[in-house]
């Protein structure tokens, strides 16, 4: 679960999954860059996963990353040259060719 | 027999202040003291910290790299708080804060977020459609100017170090202090002298 370990620059993919479907859960990665292609811009620490903190579940500290993505690849009316800028934890991060 | 959702809300924080008391997670002192720092902070706090930046650029530096130490630095209480990150508006990028999820908010240094910080438009039309809603606050960018818009979703919390407006040369930080407002430490508006 303490997922990957990007370097600044490094070209990313959300997961594509959706937990919220099977049942009960607390997730921080918003819906609309699930599947989206970004660059990590930078570590910003470790922190205990809200995702179990939420429901009082021990929780592992995992690393989180301010990630950059471009609107233009996720609203087909985005203006070129914007950037969204989203805390991202590891495990909902993976590594793109 | 009634139910959580329906107990008379001051009755409610009494119990819960007591049981907190009783196993020993919080006195009601630290409590208090907790509940008078939330009341305390407002957006005059981030101004202070905005003016300082303006006007001395050690403190500027430390405000960009250390968000909760340069807010220590003025004496606003951090203990306990999140990490805060700073986002400086620059010629060619200006930031807007949302937090699209809920409503994670810098209240250490701004206090309460305004009622339309929690909106479902906003959040929705930060992300959509930032210049459209920049537009309707009267703040229009020039088409080079980048937005950055920073979607708040974790254990972070953003405010913004607007650009000092010009027409501001000589003026003292409690003069510049006043002309910040909580929407230019948002990023939907900028300051103006």
């Amino acid at each position: 679960m303490t997922g990957g370990d990007f370097a600044p620059g490094a070209s990313v993919r959300v997961r594509d999954d959706w937990p919220e479907a099977r049942g009960p859960a607390h997730i921080r990665t918003p819906h609309y860059v699930r599947g989206k292609p970004g660059r990590v811009v930078r570590r910003l620490g470790e922190f205990p996963n809200p995702e179990d903190l939420a429901f009082a579940r021990p929780a592992a500290r995992v690393p989180l990353y301010h990630v950059a993505f471009d609107p233009a690849a996720i609203w087909p009316d985005a203006k070129g040259g914007d950037e969204l800028l989203i805390e991202i934890y590891a495990h909902w991060l993976e590594a793109s060719p | 027999m009634t139910t959580i959702l329906e107990t008379d809300g001051e009755r409610l924080l009494v119990a819960v202040r007591a049981l907190l008391a009783d196993k020993g997670i919080a006195s009601m002192a630290e409590i208090a003291e907790r509940i008078a720092v939330t009341d305390r902070a407002s957006p005059a706090q981030g101004a202070r910290m905005v003016a300082r930046a303006w006007t001395d650029p050690e403190y500027r530096a430390l405000m960009l790299r250390d968000g909760a130490r340069a807010a220590e630095a003025m004496g606003v209480p951090m203990r306990g708080a999140p990490p805060l990150g700073v986002l400086e508006n620059t010629e060619t990028v200006h930031n807007l804060v949302v937090c699209t999820l809920c409503s994670c908010y810098p209240r250490a240094v701004l206090g309460y977020p305004p009622f339309w910080f929690k909106s479902a438009a906003y959040r929705a039309r930060a992300v959509r459609d930032p210049r459209g809603l920049l537009a309707e606050w009267g703040t229009v960018l020039p088409d080079a100017m980048k937005v950055h818009i920073v979607d708040s979703t974790a254990d972070y919390r953003w405010m913004v170090l607007p650009r000092r407006p010009e027409g501001t040369a000589g003026w003292s930080a409690e003069q510049l202090a006043a002309i910040v407002r909580e929407g230019d430490m948002i990023g939907v508006t900028v300051p103006t002298a």
